[in-house]
């Protein structure tokens, strides 16, 4: 707690993370409009007190559609976690534990997956399901998990012969009871570490993929999709393009910081 | 779709939009992408490791603390959205530099030696094509460089870090060494190893974010090739991109691992 307290980084990253997430739970509260009204006679008006952040081509406010937007990336990101982390730690355990064959093949798996570009491998993925949000989580969930099963893998690797899982060996444990009450739990730090810096990029990515037409579709307040629909009004409106971008920044500048601070704390050697 | 032998052929399939063989769309479109990917990989080059160093060796000076806020940002920056502000700024309200595609509209391409517009324009001596080319260079370099920066610096202090605490390093200072030749004599060398891994990594990760870039720049590389590809749902062209891009990425990072053993002998495999 001291060396949290001690990091001035990690503490604006706790700062960004918590007040991104009290954005996302009292949306209703914050927004001054609905995100999705239109209001041509308020199109394209720049900041004011009125519409903090501007008007967009069709009059909806966008401080409204950012702060609404918020709600759509922390669900991508939690999800895509949810899902990508589990699975890559059970497939890592199981790999680093069997050992043999079993090990051979989980990670001939992973490497098919890890030799993409993470993005391009996203798009694809999402180009073949077609352009939908919950494509885009499922895309990124079937990117991200292999990342989880190196991780989890080499941690188990260094900790299956430790004194303590060779008594529960001898004691006749069952083995798959010693890979998930003694071996897992001691082995998972660094993976959870890493996914809290993943929950950033992933938001990070799911922008893209929206930026390009494939995620959230207009009128979705999603930060990508914005950005996307700011391109054709950059003449007049600097405003538009601004906001949801820094929106992003803020998020991913967020979750790495707290996964920096996290990972500092916990591996003195990285100092 | 298509099938493995087919690929190792070199047949990728035709392309539902352009009616073309997609081997022979990513012949034309990929130099735009090998160019703008080679450049924005110098930049990062040229001033990510001197960052990295620089930040090292005033290790929480200053300049140090400057750098990783830097780089911080530069990593979680979305490139696409860097590009839309530079574009905004330098081309729509300063009009310093050109917005979209390879060279003036006006100019026509140099001819085709490399595909890469300023090694032609520079072999055929035609030194307006050139100045135009490397105009429309800059700000697609410098956005796709913005986040590989980020990572570069960051890995290339980390390591120098930690060969900075070696004994041989003290070893070096006790003999008399000055600082410069310390750090440029002594401990770049081993502090390049995993940078050098690193920039493999880059290297995907250039290639992948073209398709964003590409995107913002109207840059006709394989990037936005994909993008329309997927807006038509032209499967083969997207499948054609995804298989490049992943061979490309395998190729370099062989490159690399036979750099390993130049830069460090001691690597040699027997």
């Amino acid at each position: 707690m001291k060396k949290i307290l001690s990091s001035p980084l990690t503490m604006l990253g706790i700062f960004l993370v918590t007040v991104l997430f009290l954005i996302a739970i009292f949306a209703p509260i914050i927004a001054p409009n609905d995100p999705l009204e239109i209001d041509i006679s308020q199109k394209l008006l720049p900041p004011s007190m009125d519409n903090w952040f501007g008007t967009d081509e069709v009059g909806r406010d966008i401080f409204s559609r950012i702060v609404y937007g918020s709600r759509i990336s922390l669900k991508i990101g939690l999800l895509v976690v949810l899902i990508a982390f589990p699975v890559g730690t059970v497939l890592g355990a199981i790999a680093g534990f069997a050992g043999g064959i079993v090990d051979q093949v989980i990670m001939r798996i992973t490497d098919i997956f890890i030799s993409f570009p993470g993005i391009i491998l996203a798009m694809s993925i999402a180009a073949a399901l077609g352009p939908s949000i919950e494509n885009v989580l499922l895309a990124l969930a079937i990117t991200w998990w292999p990342w989880y099963t190196r991780i989890v893998r080499s941690s188990v690797l260094q900790i299956k012969n430790a004194e303590f899982v060779e008594s529960a060996r001898a004691v006749g444990m069952n083995p798959l009871i010693i890979l998930f009450k003694e071996v897992l739990p001691n082995a998972i730090a660094p993976a959870s570490i890493q996914a809290s810096l993943d929950l950033g990029f992933v938001i990070l990515a799911a922008a893209g993929l929206s930026f390009i037409g494939l995620g959230a579709q207009p009128p979705s307040p999603e930060w990508g999709a914005m950005l996307a629909s700011s391109r054709e009004i950059l003449r007049d409106s600097w405003w538009a393009a601004t906001f949801p971008g820094l929106a992003i920044l803020w998020t991913v500048l967020g979750f790495n910081l707290l996964g920096d601070g996290l990972r500092d704390i916990m591996d003195p050697k990285n100092r | 779709m298509f099938n493995t032998f087919d690929i190792v052929k070199g047949d990728l399939g035709t392309s539902n939009f352009t009616h073309q063989e997609v081997s022979k769309d990513l012949k034309e479109f990929f130099p735009a992408t090998l160019e703008l990917t080679l450049v924005s990989m110098v930049v990062t080059i040229l001033i990510g490791i001197p960052f990295g160093i620089i930040s090292a060796s005033k290790k929480d000076k200053i300049a140090d603390q400057f750098t990783r806020v830097f780089a911080l940002i530069g990593v979680a920056m979305p490139a696409f959205w860097l590009g839309i502000i530079l574009l905004l700024l330098f081309y729509l309200k300063l009009d310093l530099l050109p917005g979209a595609g390879r060279i003036d509209s006006t100019l026509s391409p140099p001819k085709t030696i490399t595909g890469l517009y300023t090694i032609d324009a520079l072999l055929t001596g035609n030194w307006i094509v050139l100045k135009s080319s490397i105009e429309h260079l800059v700000l697609p370099a410098f956005t796709q460089a913005a986040v590989t920066i980020g990572m570069i610096t960051r890995m290339t202090r980390s390591s120098m870090l930690e060969v900075l605490g070696s004994d041989y390093i003290r070893t070096a200072y006790a003999k008399g060494g000055t600082e410069n030749r310390v750090l440029y004599g002594h401990a770049l060398r081993n502090g390049m190893m995993p940078v050098l891994t690193l920039l493999g990594m880059t290297f995907g990760h250039s290639l992948g974010g073209s398709v964003l870039v590409e995107t913002v720049f109207s840059w006709p590389g394989v990037g936005k090739y994909a993008v329309n590809a997927i807006t038509y749902l032209d499967f083969p062209s997207v499948m054609g991109v995804t298989t490049l891009i992943a061979v490309l990425f395998i190729v370099v990072n062989l490159v690399i691992d036979v750099l390993y053993v130049v830069i460090d002998p001691r690597l040699k495999y027997e």
